[in-house]
């Protein structure tokens, strides 16, 4: 008897888009969660979300209070606007994900890497933003949008995030 | 037949119960059980669908007071 076709993994395709401390979760705990359901995983990261995979700046995400009406603490706009009050929304969004231990973004990294997903870097904001390839995580695949598209061709689920 | 592998879970929040719970069912052999308790009220809502996914069976999924308790059949590959 033949052999029996192994059926295709399923696959999900996100593009990952912001590069604030909000932003980068949901694609990367979607990206987890995927994985762990046996999905094929691509992230595209392009402009302000390519910082996701910055050596650096990943580490140093941030929330702003101003213009964003959905602070669990209410900070209004003209105190949000004041110096300090981003570092000081982010210090305390960074103790409420730890208390609630939720993953750092380098680890979440880490899962996706380890699970298998690809990490596409969007080369357009590279070039824009000036950011070279020794500047990201290892793991990042350097590609163009036709590259991701290519990729999310295939895809099941696709998520502009 | 042994106890089935017991995965503390409690106090943590999705993604991580499903991911864990994924990690240890790749370490078994299909047939066996894994045993996971959490505490986060969404993984009512996951379970059955990481095991629908990932080819597993749930074979039971109770609440203990604060705590859920899914058994999870390890599926053939």
């Amino acid at each position: 008897m033949a052999a029996q076709a192994k059926p295709r993994r399923r696959r999900l395709a996100l593009v990952a888009s912001r590069g604030s401390l909000d932003g980068a979760y949901p694609p990367l705990i979607l990206a987890a969660t995927a994985a762990s359901l046996g999905w094929e995983v691509g992230i595209f990261f392009t402009f302000y979300g390519l910082d996701i995979l910055h050596k650096k700046r990943h580490k140093r995400l941030k929330v702003a209070p101003i213009g964003n009406p959905a602070m669990p603490v209410a900070i209004p706009n003209l105190v949000g606007a004041l110096p300090g009050m981003t570092a000081a929304a982010t210090t305390m969004m960074r103790r409420w994900m730890k208390r609630a231990n939720l993953p750092t973004i380098p680890q979440f990294l880490d899962m996706a890497r380890e699970s298998g997903a690809r990490l596409f870097a969007c080369s357009t904001t590279m070039g824009v933003m000036g950011i070279r390839e020794q500047d990201l995580v290892v793991g990042a695949d350097i590609a163009g949008a036709a590259a991701f598209l290519d990729f999310a061709a295939e895809a099941d689920v696709s998520l502009f995030v | 037949m042994t106890a089935p592998q017991t995965l503390d879970c409690k106090g943590l929040l999705c993604p991580l119960p499903v991911y864990k719970a994924s990690q240890a069912l790749n370490r078994l052999q299909p047939g066996q059980l894994l045993r996971v308790e959490c505490t986060d009220p969404g993984s009512l809502a996951d379970f059955p669908a990481l095991a629908r996914q990932r080819g597993d069976t749930l074979v039971s999924a109770t609440e203990q007071g604060d705590v859920q308790v899914f058994v999870l059949k390890k599926g053939s590959e």
